[in-house]
């Protein structure tokens, strides 16, 4: 009886999710792309000039100059999150932010400035890496595993 | 019995609402409901330290507006029956403690508005009170935090994701005075038909308001037209397009001619860029204990059916895989 049910209910599901997929708005995909190509290159065209600058003023060489550069990034990307307009950029531009390391301070500063509430210990120390946490984790994970292919192979 | 058909309740002295209160943060100040709101906060923070402080206050508020408005004081309410979206409903209870009040905390998600209504109309046709405060609240910062991403997170939303309403509403419910009055009420079953996108929350909830409805119709022998008005809590506008649908198709009834949904009357669509639609308990309770609240105490409508949705899932149970369960609440106010 109870089977019947469920077979019956698992009927009705689908034919529901059937319908309810006609009815559902496609996100604006290729306006959605081309905004995130546009921001996404002007995002790389800054962190380029961030490059060159440290480059000449410093006398680095590009892949030295390249760690101040990235760190100038996320420092923008903290301080547009801190001003409260980075999520409104980030609604227009999408991916073309948030997928550069812009998005990546964001993710980090924005949770910091919501648990600020909850104390410092509890709050910002502890949630600051709610949303960065699995890019941290999957991000070392994957170095390692790189890592352990590189030396096998090459060596 | 005072219960006809299987799920719907039908109160012998159908009790008053005497008296809303509704109040609303900045977003909802400017959309199209602002001339009914009776206080708009210019500050997502009204003025506290945190957005939960921010709700409690505002639901606070929206309560004592209300006692103010029929001259009454919190001692001489019996039951105070209020519920929220925030995890234990720390709104309700926090907003107790300053009224002191006996108080019963319920929940159902964005149905509480009609679950208050109906529970306290309930209570006093039983015998038990003479006036109930029933109340609820949603606030954009808090319902973010708790079920989605800190505030300034910066993302797209997608065209399905629903805005939460920021504000409160309360009523109160008596068995004598004056007001538009509860005649019955139709309680909803839990309902899932396998959607587990939570930022589509208008699509899990549309086939419990389609239950929901067409029970109260099978119930009451009534149909869509001996309403002037049917209104879902906030299905958005997809929700509501499918409940029409949904109807039509199951009961046969057709909902073209005036069923709105309230998450399609707060804001300005035009010029607020709020997707869906709005979302949260005070959805419904900002546009039915304000606006229409209004329209029935001028004679304006004569009879509303408010079918209220709530979605009965955790950020913990979505994670975990599970289907987003609904349910739906009908309550039949007439001047």
């Amino acid at each position: 009886m109870v089977n019947k049910k469920k077979k019956s209910l698992n009927q009705r599901q689908k034919k529901y999710q059937k319908m309810a997929k006609k009815e559902e708005p496609k996100p604006a995909y290729l306006s959605n792309a081309l905004r995130a190509f546009f921001f996404g290159g002007l995002v790389a065209i800054i962190g380029q000039i961030f490059t060159d600058f440290y480059r000449l003023t410093f006398d680095m060489d590009t892949q030295e100059a390249g760690n101040p550069a990235v760190a100038t990034m996320i420092f923008l990307g903290a301080m547009l999150t801190g001003l409260g307009v980075f999520d409104k950029i980030a609604r227009f531009a999408g991916a073309g932010v948030t997928v550069p390391v812009t998005g990546f301070a964001n993710s980090v500063a924005s949770a910091a400035l919501e648990y600020k509430k909850e104390g410092f210990v509890f709050g910002v120390g502890s949630k600051m890496f709610t949303l960065a946490g699995s890019v941290i984790t999957f991000g070392v994970v994957t170095a390692f595993i790189i890592g352990l292919i590189y030396a096998i192979f090459i060596f | 019995m005072k219960k006809v058909g299987s799920q719907t309740f039908k109160p012998q002295n159908p009790p008053y609402l005497i008296s809303t209160g509704v109040v609303a943060g900045p977003f909802e100040g400017r959309g199209i409901l602002n001339e009914y709101l009776d206080h708009v906060y210019d500050d997502l923070n009204a003025g506290q330290s945190s957005y939960e402080a921010a709700e409690k206050h505002m639901m606070l508020n929206a309560s004592l507006i209300c006692l103010n408005k029929a001259r009454k004081t919190p001692e001489e309410v019996d039951l105070f029956l209020a519920g929220d979206l925030l995890n234990q409903t720390i709104t309700s209870g926090f907003t107790a403690l300053e009224l002191a009040v006996p108080y019963l905390g319920i929940y159902g998600a964005c149905a509480t508005s009609a679950q208050g209504m109906g529970l306290g109309a309930l209570i006093l046709d039983g015998g038990y009170a003479s006036l109930i405060q029933t109340a609820t609240s949603s606030h954009y910062g808090s319902a973010e935090r708790q079920y989605r991403y800190p505030t300034e997170y910066g993302y797209q939303r997608r065209p399905t994701a629903q805005w939460t309403v920021t504000g409160a509403g309360s009523a109160l419910l008596a068995v004598e005075g004056k007001g538009p009055r509860i005649t019955l009420i139709t309680l909803g079953k839990v309902w899932d038909l396998g959607i587990k996108d939570p930022f589509n929350l208008g699509t899990a909830m549309a086939p419990a308001a389609c239950q929901t409805l067409i029970q109260h119709f099978a119930d009451t022998g009534r149909g869509p037209r001996d309403y002037d008005l049917i209104l879902t809590g906030d299905l958005g506008k997809i929700g509501g397009a499918l409940l029409v649908q949904l109807v039509e198709k199951e009961g046969g009834f057709n909902l073209r001619e005036n069923y709105n949904d309230c998450g399609m009357m707060i804001y300005d669509r035009e010029k607020q860029d709020v997707h869906g639609g709005a979302s949260g308990c005070a959805s419904s309770a900002l546009v039915v204990f304000g606006y229409i609240y209004r329209l029935l105490k001028e004679g304006r409508v004569k009879k509303v059916l408010l079918v209220a949705t709530g979605a009965l899932h955790s950020p913990t149970s979505f994670q975990q895989g599970e289907n987003i369960p609904a349910i739906a609440h009908g309550v039949s106010i007439e001047a």
